[in-house]
């Protein structure tokens, strides 16, 4: 076998300066993946699981990575894909509950209603605990509540999540809106009890 | 009922999640924002909306155990 020219050298020594770069690059953004992740599955072990397999993949693969796209949305592509590829969604028909027809305004009309007198925006807020939220996060289909979660968890915009989850723009808008008054339904149900 | 066939107040509530998603052309933003100023019920249901997604944001947010982000280090090619 013939010595490697410098050139070969070089190329080699600014491949693993990219990989290196590209790891710490993805590592800095362990965090934001997690705190969607967490979300995506039912359980911390599951999100621990995701998020392992998701940066063994993306560390073998990191030469598709285009450098200067959004790594973070990479990142959360390979995450969503393996989760589907996983089976781990226990598929559930979308509930068509009356509650997910109500308007946007549902939630902050039931309050009201339940307080009645106007209300102080901020302050009616606190009638809904931590909990209740996470619980009625949970009664939210998967297909909705992955849109909802990438949106507004992990600040996405529609277009990214759209790539994400390698739907069309308008569906993301769509599963956004429902996935959103079905959690105030969910709420308002709980706030008013 | 107002006797017009343009409800402003349906109008808004549709432009509303996009609007707080930032993801409204400039035309609609200001669509949206002429009335959220002359409407204190729109304004209302807005402001409240904003408190209730920071009040979703906070409940979600779970921190990234240390562990794991070892076990994510570790992943990493090794250097020779």
């Amino acid at each position: 076998m013939s010595e490697p020219t410098q050139q070969d050298v070089r190329r080699i020594a600014e491949e693993a300066r990219g990989r290196v770069r590209f790891e710490e690059e993805a590592l800095d953004l362990s965090d934001q993946v997690y705190r969607v992740a967490r979300h995506l599955v039912g359980s911390r072990e599951e999100a621990e699981d995701l998020m392992q397999e998701t940066y063994a993949r993306a560390f073998r693969s990191w030469r598709t990575f285009t450098p200067g796209t959004n790594l973070r949305a990479w990142l959360l592509r390979i995450l969503t894909n393996l989760n589907i590829d996983r089976g781990r969604r226990q598929q559930r028909a979308p509930q068509t509950t009356s509650l997910d027809e109500k308007g946007d305004y549902y939630l902050y009309d039931r309050l009201e209603e339940a307080e009645g007198k106007p209300l102080d925006e901020e302050r009616v807020i606190e009638r809904l605990s931590q909990d209740s939220i996470v619980d009625a996060l949970a009664e939210v289909p998967h297909d909705f509540r992955d849109v909802l979660v990438l949106v507004d968890i992990g600040d996405f915009s529609y277009a990214d999540t759209a790539q994400i989850l390698d739907i069309p723009i308008g569906t993301v808008m769509s599963r956004l809106h429902r996935a959103r008054r079905i959690l105030k339904g969910e709420l308002a149900e709980e706030a008013v009890k | 009922m107002t006797g017009y066939a343009f409800d402003p107040c349906a109008k808004c509530e549709e432009l509303m999640q996009p609007y707080l998603d930032r993801e409204l052309d400039e035309v609609q933003v200001r669509e949206a924002e002429e009335h959220l100023e002359r409407c204190s019920y729109c304004r209302r249901r807005y402001r409240f909306e904003v408190s209730l997604r920071r009040y979703v944001r906070t409940a979600m947010s779970e921190e990234m155990p240390p562990q794991l982000k070892e076990r994510l280090s570790a992943l990493r090619t090794p250097l020779h």
